[in-house]
Order: C-alpha cells, then structure tokens, then sequence
C-alpha cells in the first residue's frame, strides 16, 4: 500500500488535525500539515481538495485508494445503500499461526470484518447488487470469508433478477488459508458461469491493484470489464516477473491502459465518471428501454 | 531429509541398469545390490511434507506422457489453441480409455533440461489453457469424457503470458468447466501448482496419488512472501497443508491413489496399476448421470469447500 495515502477513515477534522508525532515521523520532512504527497505528480495537494474530488488528484488525476465503504457511498443513490450480512465461515481454517491476531489488526485498522462488502443499491434508480474489495484488508486477498462473500452475491443477485457489480482489489489469495483460499477462485468463477447461463449481467470493475487468483476468477469474467486509470492488472505481480525473466519490465506494464491497449478491458473509467458510466449501462442493459 | 535417501536409490538404479545391459551379465554383483536397493526401500523414512514435496517434484517421475501411454490406447494428439499457437506445456488428444473414448489433457514436464526448456517447465502460458478450453468444448460435444493430469509448478509468470491474458485464460477455464455436461476427472500426479493447476481442476473427481502436493503457491513463493525468506521452504510446506491427505481432510482430494514405497517414480508399473483401478472405478460412477447432474454436483463440491467447521 502507498504510505502516502491519506488515512482511510478520514473525517473533515481529522485531515484538518496536524498529523500525530508518528505519523509526522514516517512522511516526509518536507510534508506540511493538511497536505499530502500525490505519488503521481509529487506535488503537495490539500487532503481536503481531495477528499471534494473524490480522491482524485486535482493535479495529474492519480486515484488514491479508498475504501469499501466510501465506494459504496460514491456510488448509491441517496438512501438507497443496504449492507448485506456476510455469510459466516469457520475462521483460521489451517490453523495458521498468527493469522487470528493479524486478522484482528486488520478488523482495528479498517473497521471492516473482511476485506468485502456486498450491498444492494441504486444506482440513478436502477437496483443492483454490488460487492466492493478493500485493499486495505490484507491487501484485498481472497480467503474463503471473501469467496464466500462473493459467492453469496452472485446467488444473490440471481436469486433476485439484479445486475451485478464487483469492485476488484486484491493482491491474490489470502495465503494464511492455503489451498482453500485457491479453491475460492473456482467457487466465485462456478457461481459466475451459472449467473451467466441465465443471462445475469456482471460489470467487472477493476481498482487498483487486482492481480493473482482475483484476476484469474471473477474478476476476469465481466461482460463488460472496467477499470480505473492507472490500476495494475495481471496474473502475476511485476516483482515475480521480474525475477522470472531477469529484465526490467516496461513502463505501464500491466496497467489498466495496458490491458485496455491488449484487449482485456472495455473501458477506462475515472472515477469521477464511475456512477454515470454503471447508470448508462445498467440503464441499456434493460430490457424495454427507459427505466420506470 | 528424502533426498539422501532417493539419490543413493537413483545410484543403484543406474548401477543395475548399466550391469544389465551387458553381454555378459555379472549376477552376483546384480543380486548384491538389489539387496542394497531393497535395504534402502525398506528403510524408507516416514515421509514429511517437505519430503512430498520433494517427491513430487523429481523428474523422474511419470508424467502425463507416461500415464497416457501406460493407461490409454491409441492417444492421438491435438493440438493449438487455433488464435496463436500451440502451447508444449500442456498435452491434450484423443484415446481410448478401457474402450470408451476420452479426451486427455494434462501439463507436461520435462525429464531433462533440453525436454524442460522445449515444455517451459510444465509453466503454461494462456494459450496451454486456451488449447485445454478448446479440447474439453469438444470433448463436451462429443460427449467424451476429460481426464486431465496436473503437475505444474504454476501458471507461466512471464511478459508475453501476461501480455496475452493469463489472467482471463484462466479465470474462464475455471467458469467453463464447471459447467461441463461430460464427466472430468482431475488427477494430481506430482506438484499442483495454484492457479496453474486449478485452471485444469475444476472436476466432479479429484484424485491425488499418495505423494502428490497441491497448494495456492509454492513452498518457495509462500515463505517469500510471509517471511520475506524462500529458503525457509520446509517449515512453509508443513504450514501450508499441501499434502494429498490434507486435501482429503478438506474434502478437496476426493481419493488419494497409493504410492509403492519410495515413490511412483521407483516403481511406475504399481502406479499405473492402482490409478488405474481408481480411474475406471470414478468414471463408471460418473458415466450414467445426466450432463445436468454432471455440471450441479461438480458446483456442489466446490460450492461447500471452506463453508463448514466440520469438512475441516
């Protein structure tokens, strides 16, 4: 994650408050209180004028990371947001060490349960049902929790005729959970394909980053694939690549313009254009045209 | 460690070949060292799972062109994934399987460097998962049942797989076979590596031969990444549950196919028999259901991994 993003669950008074005298001690020196380093542009922009663009940069329009949660807000009509349960799984399946403590951290630093909301929502009007992957959540991996999660929408959505949205960011497979988090990639693609047979539509937008066993199941399996500028997509990471073919990798490697370029994503869609571009799209998805 | 003891065996083993082959052939030395040989087998150490994973990755191994030669008749080749080329890292065609045809697919890895680098380690890119795709529509349509053989250390991570979508090669593999309507029966022979491997697995059966392994990445790769240290190999192995007796445990595996003593490699006529029991006992379990049926119990089993305290 980028150590210059802005804190996740950021009021107007806690980007106004000076940072704490640890947080002043990892940026930076040059870093002035209220601004943030962009890691696109370098420029120092007011963390408010961010938060007002949707954690945009004013400057070079680097996306910052956001969260599940402000996603889901940025996205639904007002009023219109429903959380759904998350289906409960056994916990610590291979009885990693360690795994329940670092899950418990990550539970204190994003107030999230797992790395995935599933919500139903409306979007200009328009129902559906939406899953949102949190990078900040142990990178977004895919244990069962999240297989689960998915999954559970899928049915969910097929059970109640909507469309379906998924917000990928992952880095892969939650590897404290094996074999069972692989498997995860064929429970969330099986549930995909029955979705599909029976002519459900699934918008796969793609965040920064969606990589490994993510990319390789459900993320990869939209009728239409979108995704933010700049977000890195691919099977492997670059590091792996690296290593594997022993040369530096291009620049924008992997990008989302990349993937565009070669043919995996539809379309490029900033995030100040994330609401209108879904509305336009479930909207011509509907069958008998204007909606009610 | 399994590797003193398996490179003493291989020692013999060449040594017993070499004294066979001559023309006059020296029995005493030759019973000598069988003696040796059987010594080493029968003292042959309760295996961990670094140890299986050792096992799993020897070359000597049979692989996927073993099996098919061993098991099958008449296996005719097909090959290309008809959009850009035709992947050596996975091997797919056509045979007879006890009479009935079959579709057989599976990563093939070299015994050698020269075979390793002309099948790119058993590492496919997505045009080996394309080529796979292809073959099993067909096999469906012809209502031919699949037999696939995994052993891969995972899927290639390369430019030009990346560049060409390994990604979605993958990811719809995973959705088509699910939704097959002709019986898929996945056999772990050696190491399954990840998505590499999963991408040939989605299957109404999975059988796993005794010391086989089958994890969401490499012992290597998991150490790398938790502890920032891939020689810690050995402890990862233990932690990660890669055995084929785990993944029995997690109703992942749903039979493991058993090994002789010192490994499938040392004694691959006992192998092709016992996989072979087992083969023909699943497929005739599955060959009367419906394609409905087919395609439902295969989601049901996947569907339930994980959910409950109880498979774990």
């Amino acid at each position: 994650m980028n150590q210059h993003s802005p804190h996740p669950k950021m009021t107007l008074f806690s980007m106004l408050r000076l940072p704490t005298q640890k947080a002043r001690k990892e940026s930076s020196e040059k870093e002035i209180p209220g601004y943030t380093t962009c890691p696109g542009c370098k420029k120092e922009i007011l963390r408010a004028h961010l938060s007002d663009r949707q954690m945009v940069c004013p400057q070079c329009g680097h996306h910052f990371p956001i969260s599940a949660r402000e996603r889901l807000n940025m996205l639904a009509d007002a009023g219109s947001l429903q959380l759904l349960n998350l289906p409960a799984c056994p916990e610590n399946p291979l009885d990693f060490p360690g795994y329940p403590e670092k899950l418990e951290e990550n539970r204190q630093k994003t107030g999230m349960p797992e790395a995935a909301l599933f919500a139903s929502l409306k979007i200009y009007g328009q129902p559906a049902v939406v899953v949102v992957l949190d990078s900040r959540f142990f990178m977004g991996s895919m244990g069962v929790q999240v297989g689960e999660i998915v999954t559970s929408a899928v049915e969910y959505a097929l059970e109640q005729q909507l469309p379906l949205i998924i917000f990928s960011a992952s880095g892969g497979a939650r590897m404290q959970e094996g074999i069972l988090s692989l498997m995860q990639m064929a429970k969330t693609s099986a549930a995909l394909a029955r979705f599909a047979k029976e002519g459900g539509l699934y918008l796969s937008y793609l965040t920064h980053p969606t990589t490994g066993g993510v990319s390789a199941s459900f993320a990869g399996l939209g009728d239409i694939t979108l995704a933010e500028p700049g977000a890195l997509i691919g099977f492997a990471g670059p590091r792996v690549i690296e290593q594997t073919i022993r040369q530096k990798l291009p620049e924008g490697f992997q990008r989302a313009e990349f993937q565009e370029e070669h043919g995996f994503v539809d379309r490029i869609v900033p995030r100040g254009e994330m609401k209108s571009t879904l509305g336009f799209l479930l909207l011509i998805h509907q069958k008998g045209g204007m909606p009610a | 460690m399994i590797k003193e003891t398996e490179l003493q065996l291989d020692q013999l083993d060449q040594e017993l070949a070499a004294l066979r082959e001559k023309s006059k052939v020296p029995q005493l030395r030759i019973w000598q060292l069988e003696g040796e040989r059987r010594k080493l087998l029968e003292a042959y150490p309760e295996l961990t799972p670094a140890d299986k994973v050792y096992l799993a990755r020897r070359p000597k191994r049979p692989g996927v062109r073993d099996y098919t030669a061993a098991l099958f008749q008449d296996f005719f080749e097909l090959r290309g994934d008809r959009l850009n080329k035709d992947d050596k890292s996975i091997l797919g065609g056509v045979a007879f399987y006890h009479g009935i045809p079959v579709t057989v697919i599976g990563h093939c890895k070299g015994k050698n460097l020269e075979e390793n680098l002309y099948y790119n380690f058993g590492m496919p890119g997505p045009e080996g998962y394309r080529k796979a795709l292809r073959l099993m529509k067909q096999a469906e349509k012809f209502g031919r049942p699949i037999i696939t053989f995994i052993d891969t250390p995972g899927a290639f991570p390369g430019l030009e797989a990346e560049t060409n979508g390994q990604s979605e090669a993958i990811a719809r593999n995973l959705a088509e076979m699910s939704q097959l309507s002709v019986p898929v029966i996945a056999v772990v022979t050696g190491e399954g590596g990840s998505g590499g491997a999963l991408a040939l697995g989605v299957a109404n059966r999975l059988l796993m031969l005794e010391n086989s392994v089958y994890s969401v990445l490499s012992p290597e790769g998991f150490a790398s990444i938790l502890w920032k240290d891939s020689s810690r190999s050995a402890e990862a192995s233990a932690m990660m549950k890669l055995t084929a007796q785990d993944l029995l445990r997690f109703g992942i595996a749903d039979e493991i196919v058993p090994e002789p003593r010192g490994g499938a490699h040392r004694t691959p006529n006992a192998v092709y028999t016992a996989l072979d029991e087992a083969l023909l006992r699943n497929l005739k379990e599955l060959l009367p259901l419906s394609g409905e049926r087919l395609a439902t119990q295969r989601y049901d089993k996947f569907r339930k991994i994980g959910t409950s305290k109880e498979a774990i």
